[in-house]
């Protein structure tokens, strides 16, 4: 990667390039790193005032008005799980699906021990909950028409922002995704705010058949922006797809974390930074929205050689010795 | 009718030493578990903790390791980070103002693979504004002893705390952070305290392994992960109890797998003038101010009007009977 101040092509260890080359230039700007939330975050208790079922999974709406009042599509809370002596210490992090007269909700997936744990709270319990946490989808220039991909429960990060959109006059369409219809999600809110509307499932049972990606495809010519929410090889393919065609992207990454404020340093990924060098960034206070051109979704879960602070780390031992700090 | 004065725990002098430098609270955040400080400011007053222990810094900056990093453990978690970080030149240009504009201390952590390293992050330390003191981060392999980690021999620890001792501001305490991944705390706590360590934070993680049984491979890139949280508590606090038997005298930042201030109350009572909050930060965001405000509850419940007065205060002979007691 060149440092010379000029042009810098970004060019990945595969050979290939973030972005086309645009004729009579080297390539096109990246978008811009996502801007952070303009509020800080607060911790809580707060009350829960709502629990349904939501196809495969529940939706959770909880009281609390000082997060309602400053969160943004895009951001999300994190949970204490199993209460004050609980032996599961990590916060469980979960995107912002409504948020409305002093309460939010979210759509939480039981898949584990502390995800079931949250998601059998019913009216009247008490969470512990940190938010709004992230940064926000930036919104686009005005009239700008708009595509939103959700994949699985990530659809449910993308309701806000159709409903913010929407009200601020952008076209919206959107493709939402899952392996089998009880994986779906939030499809109703989503169908209120956008047309053209498409639906898959890998399996077919419901709507069209295959993946996402075929209607987005077929729609992102018509985007002047896309917005993307659910499992990496989604937003992967769905970010290559804009940027094929040029159009930005945005990406809300469901990276594993462990405290959600930014302290723990877990949930990175590889993101080319603003001065078009690549760092393991936080995927909670740097993300969980980045520009879909600057994740290296291919460098996902490896350490790329050109990364900054990679050539310190040949020393390192793998795996940790004993005494060592891992 | 007259108001009778509200009954209340009498209030503890909560005034604490780090090395011989006095601080207002005995509870510090922990190396790698707090970041630089500055993402916890939305959570608690940071000036009213000790101090912010700096994630270990080295000579240059460093990736970090791939991902997956973390894997959560009962009572705890295992982590393979890799030292991710921005180097001594981005803690001083950007981390140590930021902490020191706001009137918080902080407690540096070095870390480095030669003995000359350590030395030199401790000399560019030298007037760093808001600089509390320097802890050794000495778990790391040193590579002109084929990597054996420096902390698990007690005379590759002895050189590198000598040699920040020697290259440090004097004003600044230097601890050694010790392991428990060793047969004899006592012996590396005794040679670190011999050449010249004005205080032994302890406990580092200990060395630890989660394989998924979908997958059937190690959950965490780097393999092996550091164990952190209230699983290791018992461990850490007989490390502690241990240390202070031998040297009495020797200042003993204690953690591991501290949450409430009862927790931190067993650290005290066992040898520990101060105390650093790691992997609960991560479950309570504002633990460290909670756990100061318990720790002073409960000393003052038990009679303690100077948390000094407490350190230490399970090593008594069996015949000395509680504080305010008669016997």
């Amino acid at each position: 990667m060149s440092e010379d101040g000029g042009t810098r092509v970004v060019q990945l260890p595969s050979g290939e390039r973030l972005l086309p080359p645009v004729p009579g230039t080297t390539r096109e700007p990246l978008g811009q790193p996502a801007p952070p939330a303009a509020h800080p975050p607060v911790q809580g208790v707060a009350v829960v005032v709502g629990s349904r079922p939501v196809s495969a999974y529940t939706e959770l709406t909880i009281e609390a008005p000082d997060i309602a009042d400053t969160a943004a599509p895009g951001q999300f809370v994190a949970f204490a799980v199993g209460g004050p002596t609980s032996a599961m210490l990590l916060r469980r992090s979960i995107a912002i699906a409504g948020v409305g007269e002093g309460r939010i909700s979210v759509v939480v997936s039981a898949r584990a021990e502390g995800s079931r744990w949250l998601a059998s709270r019913r009216p009247g319990d008490e969470v512990d909950v940190v938010g709004p946490l992230g940064r926000p989808f930036p919104l686009p220039p005005e009239g700008t028409p708009a595509l939103l991909v959700g994949g699985g429960y990530g659809a449910a990060a993308l309701v806000g922002l159709g409903g913010l959109l929407r009200s601020r006059g952008h076209e919206v369409a959107a493709v939402v995704g899952a392996g089998d219809a009880a994986r779906l999600c939030s499809v109703d809110d989503l169908a209120a705010v956008a047309a053209p509307f498409v639906v898959t499932t890998d399996d077919g049972s419901a709507g069209r058949p295959g993946r996402v990606t075929g209607p987005v495809a077929e729609l992102v010519a018509g985007a002047g922006v896309v917005y993307a929410c659910g499992p990496m090889p989604m937003l992967s393919a769905v970010a290559r797809l804009a940027t094929d065609r040029g159009v930005p992207s945005w990406v809300a990454v469901e990276e594993s974390m462990a405290c959600g404020v930014g302290v723990c340093m877990t949930c990175v990924l590889p993101v080319v930074g603003a001065d078009g060098r690549s760092r393991f960034a936080r995927s909670c206070v740097e993300g969980p929205v980045f520009a879909g051109d600057r994740v290296r979704f291919a460098d996902v879960g490896t350490l790329p050689p050109d990364l900054v602070g990679a050539d310190a780390m040949q020393l390192a031992h793998t795996p940790a010795e004993k005494g060592e700090t891992p | 009718m007259t108001t009778l004065p509200e009954v209340d725990v009498p209030s503890v002098d909560m005034q604490a030493s780090i090395g011989g430098v006095p601080v207002v609270s005995p509870v510090l955040t922990a190396s790698g578990c707090s970041s630089f400080g500055r993402e916890l400011d939305p959570f608690f007053d940071l000036t009213s903790i000790g101090a912010v222990v700096t994630k270990s810094v080295q000579l240059r900056p460093r990736s970090g390791r791939a991902t997956p990093r973390m894997a959560e453990t009962p009572s705890g978690m295992i982590n393979s980070i890799g030292l991710q970080g921005p180097g001594i030149d981005g803690l001083l240009t950007d981390e140590l103002p930021w902490l020191a504009e706001r009137g918080v201390r902080s407690f540096v952590s070095i870390a480095g693979a030669r003995t000359e390293d350590f030395a030199e992050l401790a000399s560019r330390l030298r007037g760093a504004p808001g600089v509390l003191g320097i802890e050794v981060n000495i778990s790391c392999p040193n590579v002109e002893s084929r990597g054996e980690v420096f902390a698990c021999n007690p005379d590759a620890s002895a050189a590198v705390v000598a040699a920040v001792r020697e290259a440090a501001d004097p004003a600044h305490p230097v601890y050694a952070k010790l392991t428990p991944d060793v047969t004899d705390i006592v012996s590396v706590a005794r040679a670190c305290a011999d050449a010249g360590a004005n205080g032994l934070s302890m406990i580092n993680t200990l060395l630890g392994l989660v394989i998924d049984p979908d997958t059937m491979r190690p959950v965490l890139g780097g393999v092996t992960g550091g164990l952190s949280g209230p699983a290791i508590r018992p461990v850490a606090l007989r490390c502690v109890w241990q240390v202070h038997a031998a040297l009495p005298n020797v200042p003993i930042l204690g953690m591991g797998g501290i949450r409430t201030g009862l927790d931190a109350l067993q650290f005290v009572l066992a040898g520990a003038g101060a105390v650093s909050v790691g992997t609960a930060v991560f479950n309570d965001p504002s633990a460290p101010a909670r756990i100061h405000e318990e720790l002073a509850e409960a000393l003052g419940e038990r009679g303690f009007g100077r948390l000094a007065d407490a350190v230490g205060y399970a090593h008594r002979a069996p015949d000395e009977g509680p504080p305010g007691r008669h016997a």
